[in-house]
């Protein structure tokens, strides 16, 4: 079906655009920017914040541009004097009921409303402030939410309700006394939270964001006796540059590196390394499943730990199929603990390891089961977000963008292409498929056949069959907690029918478009956005040498000097974990 | 309204799951029908108990968030179980006038409790309510629905010894 065109005027020049365009979306396509502080390109419109009004020829109101589908012949006018004035006294109203703290705000340079009432020029409180006195909640390690500083925009709700089908959030009340709060007026660390932090990336203000650990990380720093250890996720190289005027998407691996060792680090290694650990053990855990029939198919992916916590609330049905693969960052963590500080002479004891994570649930990850435990010591001390590593790189007095590049450190520094599209959805799945069909087959896919395409992208489920010499392999890639009932219901009904499983091998990731789009990326993340970092993400890969996880020499020797093999019982000990289900509601 | 001593004990989720069955039975898949269910809860309890939204939430497959944000959005839906007595004292614009401040604050020292609270006992639940049409005799305050007029200061603890006998509490 063709669709249709709808021509309108806005501010006296012709438009042209799809049926059912919001004149919001279609004065944007007309280099218009009408402000808003609810209205989110994710999201739908809620008509919250009253601050996109136009006018409509002919028409008294004015209607919200972000609800209003612009209509055939429409003369719209979107900016003039008397809209700057209401828009103004909109955001004077909003400000009244905000504190004025922002000096002291998480969001300070990169608050919506900081920014909008810099551009208003409001210069002074001109309606009486009414901030309603309501404690933080700083119960659940991750988050932090200051409800004092929320404009009841409706984003943080409609993400945790719609997009991640969690619904930790809610409204309450009703009018002025109206509040976001956890559903049912409990703690966070008591609700549904799944610590996924798609709440912060969306939220305009300083009300919802990541727990901030820097300190803790430079006083770790400053400790003579401590030997401290970083290590990067696939996704930080490709987003931390948005913070120092980079494109979206721009690879700063090698810069990274070299900001880490100035910061203090002794030592500094590749998340990217140890996702290569992860496929060997998780694509080991597939062969072993597929072929030998030694456990539950589908096989499902349990690298996110926002997915691992949803999963053990909401489909505790599925704790069998779960890889017992530990994520990245945990191997990683036990693996400079043991392997590392062995060969290094460090005593693990004074070994302090930070993570630099796109994440806000990888802080809850570090102490999820004491499996987390596994080196004797806290495998990772401290997982730090994006955003924060970007806090901390600007304390430093680094000029970032002047360094010069630097490498690794080798014995968990090396990677393969296929460790770093972890960070992007369907790259888990795909990397354990290059490898998988080795271990299968005994030999690697043909050049043509290694990227697998039909898992990128960012439909919401992406499901394929893969040829394995002759055998297919069913899989299904979801992200977005919201996408993931449809496939488990699927498995759920062949189970319950007695029918063979739809899937063999199922990868999830509870952000939109995976780590790329976590809740500790740096702000502003839109699908636009999302495809950018992905790119750079396949560029990386492509850009490697090696592409397969099996054959990245730092995972052979690892192998040959340490762990003997995949799922030996050493790999057991320090590489695998356990689920099991847990309550929804802590009260 | 029935008095809020529960007949089962409300950890267990069995009885609160057959308990709220014989509800969601009547109004299953009809629309708005959450609102009504609700109803019938605080009809037999005095207030919505934590425990009944939680299996209610698992019988009508919606999140606990969205029973919460209906039961705070109507001021008529109660969390907390009411006193077995209800006081109300009128702040309407004649009463507000002739002293219903002090006749509050009264209360609130007698019964050790601010407006919208209940004692710890359950015995006295303490409100305020707009107009209850007797401003001929204001200030007013009515107490499970009977009303008394032209109260002063003094009368405070003859009403409230009334009441408990009335009751026979304490």
């Amino acid at each position: 079906m063709i669709q249709r065109m709808i021509n309108a005027t806005i501010n006296g020049m012709p438009v042209k655009v799809p049926d059912g365009t919001s004149i919001l979306d279609a004065a944007r396509s007309a280099q218009l920017k009408i402000p808003t502080l609810c209205k989110h390109p994710d999201l739908l419109p809620t008509a919250a914040c009253g601050l996109c009004i136009v006018k409509i020829a002919g028409q008294g109101k004015f209607p919200r541009a972000c609800a209003t589908p612009l209509e055939e012949g429409m003369d719209i006018v979107t900016h003039d004097g008397e809209l700057t004035e209401i828009r103004r006294s909109v955001i004077e109203l909003i400000i009244s009921n905000h504190p004025n703290a922002c000096i002291t705000c998480g969001r300070n340079q990169n608050c919506e409303l900081q920014t909008l009432a810099a551009e208003f020029g409001i210069r002074s409180d001109s309606i009486k402030r009414y901030v309603r006195d309501i404690p933080m909640d700083r119960s659940n390690g991750s988050i932090v939410i200051d409800f004092t500083k929320c404009i009841k925009c409706g984003r943080c709700v409609q993400v945790c309700q719609d997009v991640q089908n969690v619904s930790a959030l809610s409204f309450l009340e009703r009018g002025i006394n109206t509040r976001m709060a956890p559903a049912g007026d409990i703690s966070l660390a008591e609700s549904p939270c799944i610590k996924c932090g798609q709440c912060a990336a969306h939220c305009p203000t300083g009300a919802i964001v990541e727990n901030d650990e820097t300190v803790a990380v430079w006083e770790a720093l400053r400790d003579p006796e401590l030997f401290c250890s970083a290590q990067i996720a696939p996704s930080v190289r490709v987003a931390l540059g948005e913070e120092f005027g980079y494109e979206a998407g721009t690879n700063l691996t090698s810069k990274i590196y070299a900001v880490l060792r100035r910061l203090g680090f002794k030592a500094v290694f590749d998340t990217n390394f140890s996702a290569d650990l992860t496929i060997m053990e998780e694509a080991s855990e597939f062969a072993q499943r597929f072929v030998h029939g030694k456990g539950a198919l589908p096989l499902i992916t349990s690298c996110c730990p926002a997915w691992t916590d949803y999963m053990e609330k909401f489909h505790h049905d599925f704790v069998d199929n779960f890889s017992t693969a530990k994520s990245p960052q945990q191997m990683l963590g036990v693996m400079a603990k043991t392997y590392f500080s062995e060969k290094m002479k460090i005593d693990p004891a004074k070994h302090f390891q930070v993570s630099i994570m796109p994440c806000t649930a990888k802080k809850y990850e570090l102490e999820r089961t004491e499996e987390m435990y596994a080196s004797g010591h806290k495998d990772v001390d401290i997982a730090l977000t994006t955003r924060e590593l970007a806090r901390m790189i600007k304390q430093s007095g680094i000029a970032f963008a002047e360094l010069p590049d630097d490498e690794a450190d080798s014995i968990l520094g090396e990677y393969s292409g296929a460790g770093t599209i972890f960070g992007v959805t369907g790259g888990v799945m795909e990397a354990a498929l290059r490898t998988a069909y080795n271990f299968v087959t005994g030999e690697n896919l043909p050049k043509e056949a290694i990227d697998v395409t039909p898992v990128r992208g960012l439909e919401g489920v992406k499901e394929a069959e893969i040829d394995v010499q002759g055998t297919k392999v069913r899989i299904a890639v979801a992200h977005g907690m919201a996408n993931v009932g449809k496939v488990l219901d699927r498995v759920r009904a062949a189970r319950e029918a007695g029918e063979e499983t739809p899937y063999h091998f199922i990868e999830v990731m509870a952000c939109p478009g995976g780590c790329i789009g976590g809740g500790g990326q740096p702000y502003g993340v839109t699908d636009e956005i999302r495809l950018k970092r992905a790119q750079g993400i396949y560029q990386d890969d492509r850009d490697c040498q090696v592409r397969f996880s099996h054959e990245n020499p730092e995972i052979k020797s690892i192998y040959k000097n340490f762990l003997g093999e995949p799922l030996s019982e050493r790999s057991h000990q320090l590489l695998h974990t356990h689920y099991k289900p847990r309550k929804v509601y802590k009260k | 309204m029935s008095t809020a001593t529960l007949n089962y004990p409300i950890e267990d989720a069995e009885a609160a799951s057959i308990e709220i069955a014989k509800h969601v039975d009547k109004w299953r898949d009809q629309e708005g029908n959450l609102i009504m269910i609700l109803h019938e809860i605080q009809d037999e309890h005095g207030y919505v108990p934590r425990q009944i939204s939680m299996e209610l939430a698992n019988e009508l497959d919606v999140s606990l968030a969205r029973i919460y944000e209906v039961i705070t959005f109507y001021q008529y839906f109660k969390l907390t179980p009411p006193g077995r007595c209800n006081i109300a004292v009128c702040n309407g614009t004649a009463c507000y006038l002739k002293g219903a401040a002090h006749i509050l604050s009264q209360l609130e020292s007698k019964l050790d409790i601010k407006e919208g609270e209940t004692t710890e006992d359950r015995a006295f639940h303490l409100e305020t309510v707009r107009c209850i049409g007797c401003c001929g005799m204001s200030p007013s305050l009515s107490i499970d629905g009977k009303t008394y007029g032209r109260v002063r200061s003094s009368d405070i603890s003859e009403l409230l010894e009334e009441a408990s006998k009335e009751k026979g509490l304490r």
